[in-house]
């Protein structure tokens, strides 16, 4: 028999050098060993693209600043050659870019950290804008008034003729339609305003959901009334909550002015982060040894949010690796219920175990006609692909439609190994009837509970997601378990007859 | 139930007492370690194993044909149309998955064991289903086996329902360590399985009389479905089926190996196939677990080498009269 002593250093040293991994990062960047007591902050980042054509570039991107409900904490951008400045004016804050020559496509990303808490003044509040007397051709300046005139008798002041005057874009669609022909719907109700001698303008504001990305801006209308102001929706004139909305750019000037380049485009990634007090206050060092600082922090904002899902996975690994090796579960494909699971954290539990069973239940009734027109498997399994497909859009158009925007999200389920799973599962049914389907179907979806369990909890995401030493520890473990001969727990019931004789 | 540690860690000590082996043990200390894995693709494509087996000689059920592509699955009608009874197969099939056994014909129709009738395109869709890689491990595409049915000898048919007897025997290093004989029913649906409900009756290893039987976990005098007397079951030709099993160990070169036998009505013991995993349900038919079994053997094996220096293996005839020695 080979000597095992190899095996045991190799597990040494991997759980000794994921511990002095995570030690290091404790230490160094303060980070505590359990999420304790915390702020919410709001990372994003926002990704310039464009192309370049070989002349000077100058980029120049508003962004925002402490603002109601949040704190601007600190901003960096990562924009290699580029010179860099921030400027401050009545144009608002913007960050420039420039550059004498570049080519082809170019990439600057600006990232910034806000905090949120209510009770932050902002530093510099924008003013009112002034007032703008706007011209019109007709015939669209008398239906515009028509409109004006509708909402002022049905309102007080300033905020409820806003309110009213949306609404009457909204009951008078056909004038709606005609205004929409010159210029956009917030751009009219500025303008309206402005006659009324309400002072407004149009700001974007980005909707802040954790692990975002590519998400756009929207336009919203910002409504003063003396020195106060309130946020329109100017689709249904709802005033939104302030908290779950960052707004961007607010001093009526353009999000992105480029010069030398074109094609360009921005989109922002959101991450949301509960950060310690005490590292909040603390100068964070960024980006300076980046080989030490062994971290996902060092990553790009976009590619961060896909890492707090990936690192979970071997966390939902070892737990499958427990249930089977320890436990002795089974279920249909071995890595099956992690994948569900991952789903699950999309979804929300509810939503997700609707989903499965939904999917899965209408994938085995189409799945058992298929059964009788005789096909070949690859045909069969393609069409069960393509149903669950079609259940999924189904799904989401109608729960859409009723109203629930989570049910859009049920397309992080993993079609193709649901489509496996259905075909497995299908068999089973024809071979050992209905119960061994329940039975094995219900084993997948209790360990997918149990890893989901696991992998939503706070502790263990905060762990996974902020020391990386982890993984080695975690693989450490797993390499452990594929050494462990004793008994399963449930051969301690398969056996049970071989412990009752003999005595 | 028990869910306190106490008790299951006590619930473990004992079993290990006994010498019961459980999965991960086997797993590691036995398939890991006695079965390169390079031999595995002999025992998982019944194919290659009874192409083996004819080559040493070793009787095996009789081959009608092989289907090995799509366009042939139309000729199946015409491949078993002179057979009464037959039987279709995936090569690498696994735990006895996508086995149809057909016992008879009748008016263009095909009588399945649990004795319902399939239509032609039933047995192509099957067929099909097989070569596609349904029933193989990891879906990877396969060819269909087609065997004569096997006739139960006389002597056995009185304690199966429907589907054919077999015996299990667990060779391990070339030791018949363990085996077993089991034996459909109607709760099992014509299937050997010992979980679907299939009997499995241990067997001494020195005669081939029934040692006890158990069904669902439990101890059963009388086959549910036939009556018949489980303790009076005798294997005949046991020595033939032992010898049998122990020239596997040397054909296929696997220490620990679970041979799957059947006696014909006709042509006696025949290999049905061998596994390269064997289950863990005999230490249940058998009442008995296999861990001491297996370290006599290791010892056995070691202490032979040491003693003569020049490597001298036990022959055939000499391991099984230590295995009929010591498991009895």
């Amino acid at each position: 028999m080979k000597s095992r002593i190899p095996f045991y250093l190799i597990l040494l040293a991997l759980i000794i050098l994921g511990a002095l991994s995570m030690w290091y990062r404790h230490i160094t960047f303060q980070i505590p060993w359990v999420p304790g007591e915390k702020r919410q902050i709001w990372s994003v980042e926002a990704k310039v693209e464009f192309a370049a054509e070989g002349l000077p570039v100058k980029v120049s991107l508003a962004i925002p600043d402490t603002q109601p409900s949040f704190i601007r904490l600190n901003e960096h951008t990562a924009s290699p050659g580029y010179g860099l400045s921030y400027l401050e004016n009545a144009q608002g804050r913007r960050a420039e870019w420039s550059i004498r020559e570049a080519y082809g496509k170019q990439t600057l990303y600006y990232r910034v950290d806000m905090l949120v808490d209510n009770g932050s003044v902002p530093v510099v509040s924008p003013p009112a804008p002034e007032l703008a007397v706007p011209s019109h051709t007709e015939p669209y300046a008398t239906a515009a008034y028509e409109l004006l005139e509708r909402a002022q008798q049905r309102s007080a002041d300033a905020f409820s003729l806003a309110r009213e005057l949306i609404k009457e874009f909204n009951s008078q669609s056909q004038t709606a339609q005609l205004l929409a022909q010159v210029q956009t719907r917030s751009r009219w109700l500025v303008d309206l305003l402005n006659l009324a001698d309400v002072s407004a303008r149009e700001v974007q504001m980005l909707a802040l959901e954790d692990g975002r990305r590519r998400q756009p801006l929207r336009t919203f209308l910002q409504v003063y009334q003396g020195k106060e102001y309130y946020l329109f929706n100017p689709e249904n004139g709802i005033d939104e909550p302030l908290g779950q909305q960052l707004l961007w750019e607010y001093y009526s000037s353009p999000l992105l002015d480029l010069v030398g380049g074109t094609g360009s485009k921005v989109s922002f990634s959101i991450i949301k982060q509960d950060v310690p007090l005490r590292r909040m206050l603390a100068d964070r060092p960024l980006q300076q040894d980046a080989l030490l600082d062994f971290s996902i922090h060092s990553l790009p904002l976009e590619e961060q949010t896909m890492f707090k899902g990936i690192l979970l996975i071997p966390v939902g690994v070892l737990v499958v690796v427990l249930l089977r090796i320890l436990v002795g579960l089974k279920t249909s494909g071995t890595f099956m219920p992690v994948l569900i699971a991952m789903a699950f954290m999309q979804t929300s539990l509810v939503l997700g175990l609707l989903g499965f069973v939904l999917i899965v239940g209408v994938g085995l009734l189409i799945r058992s006609y298929l059964s009788r027109l005789n096909l070949l498997l690859v045909a069969r399994i393609s069409a069960v692909i393509i149903s669950v497909i079609v259940i999924i859009a189904v799904f989401s158009v109608l729960s859409f439609q009723v109203g629930l925007s989570e049910g859009l999200k049920i397309t992080f389920f993993p079609m193709i190994i649901l489509s496996w799973t259905i075909e497995r599962m299908s068999i089973l049914w024809e071979e050992e009837g209905a119960k061994e389907v329940l039975v094995q179907g219900g084993g997948s979806l209790l360990v997918a509970l149990i890893a989901y369990g696991v992998m939503n909890n706070e502790w263990v995401r905060h762990i996974t997601f902020n020391f990386l030493g982890l993984q080695f520890i975690l693989m450490a473990l797993v390499l452990l378990l594929g050494s462990y001969t004793g008994y399963r727990l449930l051969e301690l019931r398969r056996f049970r007859p071989l412990l009752e004789r003999q005595d | 139930m028990a869910f306190i540690p106490g008790r299951m860690l006590q619930k473990a000590a004992i079993l290990k007492q006994r010498g019961v082996l459980g999965m991960n043990r086997r797993n590691i200390a036995y398939i890991g370690r006695y079965n390169p894995r390079e031999l595995f693709p002999l025992v998982d494509d019944k194919l290659k194993t009874k192409r083996m087996a004819m080559a040493a000689g070793v009787k095996v059920p009789r081959l009608i044909g092989v289907i090995e592509n799509q366009y042939d699955v139309r000729h199946v009608g015409a491949m078993v149309d002179k057979q009464r009874g037959f039987c279709i197969k995936p090569s690498k099939g696994a735990g006895g998955k996508g086995i149809l056994v057909i016992v008879d014909q009748q008016q263009g129709q095909f009588v399945h064991v649990n004795g319902l009738s399939l239509t032609l395109a039933d047995v192509q869709r099957h067929v099909s289903n097989i070569l596609a890689g349904l029933f193989s491990l990891g879906g990877a595409t396969d060819v269909a086996l087609i065997e004569a049915m096997i006739d139960a000898d006389a002597h056995l048919s009185d304690y199966s329902f429907e589907g054919v007897p077999d015996v299990r025997v667990i060779v391990f290093k070339g030791f018949p360590v363990m085996a077993m004989m089991r034996l459909s029913t109607s709760a099992s649906k014509g299937k050997a399985n010992l979980h679907q409900g299939a009997i499995g009756v241990g067997i001494n290893i020195k005669t081939g009389a029934a040692l006890r039987a158990v069904q669902f976990d439990r101890a059963i005098a009388e086959h549910p479905d036939t009556g018949a007397n489980l303790s009076e079951l005798t294997i005949p030709y046991w020595s033939e089926l032992l010898t049998l099993a122990c020239a596997c160990y040397e054909n296929s070169g696997l220490g620990y190996l679970g041979v799957d036998l059947v006696l014909d009505r006709e042509h006696g013991p025949m290999l049905l196939e061998l596994n390269a995993r064997p289950g863990l349900s005999i230490q249940l038919a058998n009442g008995v677990g296999l861990l001491p079994r297996l370290k006599l053997i290791e010892k056995t094996v070691k202490s032979a080498r040491k003693g003569n220096g020049d490597e001298r293996r036990m022959d055939r005839e000499e391991r099984i009269a230590f295995a009929q020695n010591h498991f009895a």
